[in-house]
């Protein structure tokens, strides 16, 4: 587990390279910048991106095709293509009036989805003919801003999370640019714009969203500090799990039964999902406290402590956690969403951590990654 | 005619008597009485009026509630709170914050006992629920 800050101010997004040797982050201007890992821990600034007028609110780097789309609240998205050492950008018409929020590549790269608080998705894919990016609109039936996006691995299926309390997922199905998709565990019948799959039950907005290695399960985490984890088929069962922790903003699937969320509460935690009995369960913390020396209190700070705060334990004032403020986005490092061996997070205090599932594992005594 | 006309007994049933609005929780002032206060929990949080509109009937209800959880002695409310479940304490949650809009004499001392241990089974996602609930109680 190595933890390397980028910067004091938060650190708005990320994406991480094909060989993960690069990272372009975004330092909550708006501008985005690649550093390059030098050796050991050192971290290198070799590229800065500027050509948003307003924070770039999301990153996506393609690993096969090596092209960066990021989007912001300028309501535009930029596709970045490596020309010799320079990244040159090219706009993406986006046709929204309001900010965009997230931007996924699909997994075959050639279309990406824009979430944007104008209450629909924007498809976008490169027509060969007239040399520009088009894109196509989702939007019934949502009602509110689109805060996430995840893609199903065939490439059609994208799954939605927004502000209006729901997920949903969504047909993307392109006919200029894919053959028509085999039906799958949400729905066989995908015109573009069809609703597969839609949420009911939680509470809040629902911040970060994430399909399965196999896509059959879409996991996701909502404001009223829940989990919830629907596998698709006829009658799609939603199993969610209340938790005791302040929300959580990321999650991510490392097997087809274990998730790790994190967020407000500044460290990652396990969940594991029984499929047969419908549940969500509470793994365990991920985090591995420092060991601090025990010193005892003195009578007089036991005083003060009764005094100030009306309790006599001892000063819990500083967080444990690696990170020193929230976690606001998790990326798998090395593997992939069905045997994931790293993760990463970044957050508010402008920190990035990498973290290790095994040394995790064999650290936790009791923490199970079936 | 239709078979069914022998008996016509649900003639005589009073539609109106079965009002929810009308619906006035008996039971839970005969177990206060008796003593049951652990009975009176449970029943005082079964069926919460969410989904009405209806102000009148939710003042009530939040009344009643507010009534069974003075009755407590400050020893058995840890008791209480572990006997309920999650959804449970969620609910518990939601009754001491709406009581905490409206405080009288002594009730925010005792909903504050009842906030703390209702905190330490919950944990602060129970008040973040509290928070974000689109329907309240």
């Amino acid at each position: 587990m190595s933890y390397y800050n980028f910067l004091l101010e938060p650190i708005s997004c990320h994406a991480w390279n094909k060989d993960r040797t690069q990272i372009a982050i975004c330092p909550n201007n708006h501008e985005v910048h690649i550093y390059k890992k030098e050796g050991g821990d050192k971290w290198l600034k070799i590229h800065e991106l500027k050509e948003h007028n307003g924070q770039v609110t999301g990153i996506d780097w393609a690993p096969e095709s090596n092209r960066i789309v990021t989007c912001g609240t300028d309501r535009n998205a930029y596709v970045w293509t490596l020309k010799g050492n320079v990244w040159r950008p090219t706009l993406v018409l986006l046709r929204i009036n309001r900010a965009a929020r997230c931007v996924k590549w699909s997994p075959k790269e050639n279309k990406f989805a824009v979430g944007s608080g104008s209450r629909l998705i924007s498809i976008c894919y490169f027509e060969q003919e007239n040399d520009w990016w088009v894109c196509k609109h989702i939007k019934k039936p949502i009602r509110s801003t689109v805060l996430s996006l995840d893609w199903h691995p065939n490439n059609v299926l994208l799954a939605a999370g927004s502000c209006d309390f729901k997920c949903r997922i969504f047909s993307t199905y392109i006919k200029e640019v894919e053959e028509k998709p085999s039906p799958t565990p949400w729905g066989s019948k995908m015109p573009f714009g069809e609703l597969m799959f839609e949420s009911s039950g939680t509470d809040g907005w629902v911040h970060s969203i994430c399909f399965s290695g196999s896509g059959g399960r879409v996991a996701w985490v909502s404001h009223d500090s829940t989990v919830a984890v629907a596998t698709g088929s006829k009658n799609t069962v939603i199993s969610s799990l209340r938790s005791e922790t302040l929300p959580l903003l990321g999650i991510t699937f490392i097997t087809e039964n274990s998730l790790v969320a994190a967020g407000h509460d500044c460290y990652p935690m396990l969940y594991v999902y029984d499929e047969g009995k419908s549940t969500v369960t509470f793994g365990g913390k991920l985090d591995i406290p420092k060991q601090n020396a025990q010193r005892g209190m003195t009578a007089r700070e036991r005083f003060q402590n009764l005094d100030k705060k009306a309790s006599s334990e001892t000063d819990k004032a500083t967080l444990e956690s690696v990170h020193k403020n929230s976690i606001s986005q998790i990326s798998i490092l090395e593997g992939d969403k069905s045997k994931c061996s790293k993760f990463c997070t970044t957050g508010m205090d402008g920190g990035m951590t990498i973290w290790d599932v095994k040394t995790l594992a064999s650290s936790m005594k009791d923490l199970k990654i079936i | 005619m239709s078979k069914n006309v022998s008996s016509d007994r649900f003639r005589k049933v009073d539609v109106d008597e079965y009002d929810e609005n009308k619906f006035v929780d008996e039971e839970e002032g005969g177990e206060n009485q008796q003593g049951n206060v652990m009975g009176a929990l449970q029943a005082v949080l079964k069926n919460p009026p969410m989904n009405t509109k209806n102000q009148a009937l939710k003042d009530r209800a939040e009344g009643l509630v507010l009534k069974v959880l003075s009755s407590f002695k400050s020893a058995d409310i840890e008791k209480a709170v572990q006997s309920l479940d999650k959804n449970g304490v969620d609910l518990l949650m939601k009754y001491i914050y709406k009581g905490f809009e409206q405080p009288t004499e002594n009730s925010s001392a005792v909903l504050l006992q009842w906030h703390e241990k209702a905190l330490s089974a919950g944990g602060v996602g129970s008040i973040v629920r509290v928070l974000t609930a689109r329907k309240t109680v």
